[in-house]
């Protein structure tokens, strides 16, 4: 049952794998140029590094919320996802159209580790003459598909990608990542009804249940529970996952895929700044960069 | 006063004294009462304080219920999120609705640097001002905030007042009063007029000072009511000078520099130049570089002024 969804390219740094066929999803994640197998947690390590790396040295960025969502995007794009490092733009790709843009680093990082871009530049992260801006610019950077920043607008992006899939008879997948604050916004619920109602089931939307927003808890600034009920009864097929557990994950995305007719979504369960103890659910680190002592801790922790 | 102070910090501390003085004073947010200062007032009024979460269509709507029943409410977010997000909210239910709703909105400009072009708001005031009904005021500096949000309250129209982020030098002391749809003249002169609004109003000090010493003389005017214009200041300035340069942290379309020309134009052929941002989104950086790369500096003023008074018509006899 292996099938065709192939991650090409290679990582970059920190561990490198040889073609590997992991039974349990079924798929071939080959990279030719790594000498060893390395395994999705040692991934996520990895991409927390350079997360908290590139925030410390632009001194200015979104931790928390790009490390409560490492797992979620290393599954996606180092297990699940069929995308080519050389070929950014290839029409069979999967899709990972990012909605919660200040959660930038965590894919320029994954980028890069798949090979998009020397790993290198990630330190350029928000400095004038970088590609790296503080929010994602789909025009500048390879494998960067949504420019983003302001809030609520890449679930609709991604229905109007999962439409021309389904109009150019693509399988392609479309991944979106979206926020649990951002779910405040009307555009997302305005998106929501408009999914399933296209039977968009090649479209699979990711909430970072990590319920921390900037001014508080989200039950404390503006409640959005109970928010599987929402999601369900705007027509989607819920799925309730540990965010930061990757078997779970896993399952939940294939699961997601065997869905018919409709379109899924996972909420994950996460903590805000995982990883790292000091930013773990505290909000200080939304939108704070590490200090060069707190980032040396990190990267201890992270080692 | 210290030298230095955010205009937002102003605003913070000037709605926590409104609110102790009228009862009718509400405050809303949409998830960034830390960056826009209201969280002082939703800490000394939490009852009166409504975080409306990350949605910002919604909060302008509230904002005009509100409004309409005897409120006064004052709504908050960066400046790219409202008017931007909320443009058909604030026509309808505000300016078309004629409701007393204030919206003073934080991190205008590109000085909010690093974020990128998400986050810098260079359109704002071209989109507010399309709006009949609108006071659109964008202050000098702390002082003058403070002054604004006052007069704000006391006067019921739709307000829309422009903040910034970073820390600005405090240039007018207390004796100083904000006389709403009035200019203040910073500094005489008659070879040409520096017309500036908000942080570009100290860096047009700083042009003027510099060109005093080549021997040209630049008035140096502050707009901080940007809609309605003092038309008779800028009408005066153009007749006792003949040249007009406008500086702002903003698009050259659509903002003071626009408006200012259409004055201009009506009644004078001089020559003009515009300090602004081209036709063009900024990049992630620091506020300084940025200024200096979208060429918002005392250097950029002072060649628009040369420039403009090149223009001069030679007057035959
Ligand atoms: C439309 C819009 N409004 C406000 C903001 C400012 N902002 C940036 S991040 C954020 C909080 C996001 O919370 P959430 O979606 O839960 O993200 P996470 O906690 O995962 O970082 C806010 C309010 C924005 N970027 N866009």
């Amino acid at each position: 049952m292996t099938e065709m969804p192939l991650h090409e390219g290679g990582l970059a740094i920190g561990c490198r794998g040889q073609a590997s066929v992991d039974s349990e999803a079924g798929e071939v994640f080959p990279n030719a140029d790594c000498k060893s197998s390395c395994s999705l947690e040692e991934i996520a390590r990895t991409l927390r590094r350079h997360i908290v790396t590139m925030i410390a040295a632009a001194g200015s960025g979104h931790p928390g919320g790009s490390l409560s969502a490492v797992e979620i995007v290393t599954v996606l794009f180092f297990r699940l996802m069929r995308h080519r490092s050389y070929d950014p733009n290839w029409k069979q790709r999967d899709h990972f159209i990012l909605s919660k843009g200040h959660a930038a680093p965590l894919l320029y990082a994954a980028l890069a580790e798949s090979g998009y871009f020397p790993t290198k530049e990630l330190i350029t992260l928000r400095k004038i003459d970088s590609r790296l801006q503080g929010h994602t610019d789909r025009a500048m950077v390879p494998g960067v598909e949504s420019t983003a920043g302001s809030l609520g607008q890449g679930l609709s992006f991604a229905i109007g990608v999962a439409l021309a899939c389904k109009l150019d008879s693509l399988d392609s997948r479309i991944y979106t990542l979206l926020g649990d604050g951002e779910c405040d916004e009307g555009q997302i619920w305005e998106a929501a009804m408009a999914a399933p109602h296209y039977h968009l089931d090649n479209l699979t939307a990711i909430v970072d249940r990590n319920n921390q927003q900037i001014d508080g808890w989200t039950r404390d600034v503006m409640n959005t529970e109970p928010l599987g009920e929402k999601w369900h009864s705007f027509g989607w097929h819920v799925i309730e996952v540990d965010g930061h557990d990757i078997g779970q994950l896993l399952s939940a995305f294939e699961e997601a895929k065997q869905i018919k007719d409709k379109s899924s979504v996972i909420i994950a369960h996460t903590i805000k700044g995982k990883g790292v103890s000091f930013m773990e659910n505290n909000l200080k680190f939304h939108g704070t960069a590490p200090t060069q002592e707190q980032l040396e801790i990190a990267l201890r922790e992270l080692a | 006063m210290p030298q230095e102070m955010s205009t937002r910090k102003a605003y913070g501390r000037a709605l926590v004294e409104l609110g102790e003085k009228n009862p009718d004073i509400v405050v809303l947010d949409a998830d960034l009462s830390m960056s826009t200062m209201t969280h002082m007032f939703a800490q000394r009024f939490p009852h009166r304080f409504f975080d409306c979460g990350i949605a910002e269509q919604n909060m302008i709507g509230i904002a005009a219920g509100l409004a309409a029943s005897g409120k006064i409410p004052f709504a908050s977010t960066f400046a790219v999120f409202v008017p931007g997000r909320c443009f058909d909210q604030l026509r309808l239910s505000v300016a078309q609705s004629q409701l007393n709703v204030k919206i003073v909105a934080t991190h205008g400009g590109i000085t909010s640097g690093e974020d990128g072009f998400s986050h810098h708001a260079i359109e704002d005031l071209a989109l507010i001002c399309a709006l009949p009904g609108f006071y659109v005021l964008v202050p000098t500096d702390a002082i003058e905030t403070t002054q604004m949000v006052r007069t704000a309250a006391v006067t019921p129209a739709p307000f829309y007042i422009r903040l910034s982020r970073p820390s600005t030098p405090v240039i007018f002391d207390e004796n100083y009063h904000f006389v709403l749809g009035k200019a203040v003249t910073l500094r005489q002169g008659n070879d040409a007029a520096i017309i500036a609004i908000g942080i570009m109003v100290s860096r047009a000090l700083e042009a003027a000072k510099h060109l005093a010493q080549e021997g040209i003389e630049c008035r140096v005017v502050s707009m901080p009511t940007i809609k309605p214009l003092d038309e008779e200041a800028i009408l005066q300035s153009a007749k006792e000078t003949g040249a007009i340069v406008t500086a702002e942290e903003h698009l050259k379309h659509g903002g003071l520099g626009s408006r200012v020309a259409q004055v201009v134009a009506q009644h004078y052929a001089i020559p003009m130049d515009f300090v602004a941002i081209e036709d063009t989104y900024a990049r992630s950086g620091k506020a300084e570089e940025l200024l200096q790369r979208y060429g918002l500096t005392a250097p950029a003023i002072e060649q628009a002024v040369k420039s403009a008074i090149s223009r001069k018509q030679v007057h035959h006899s």
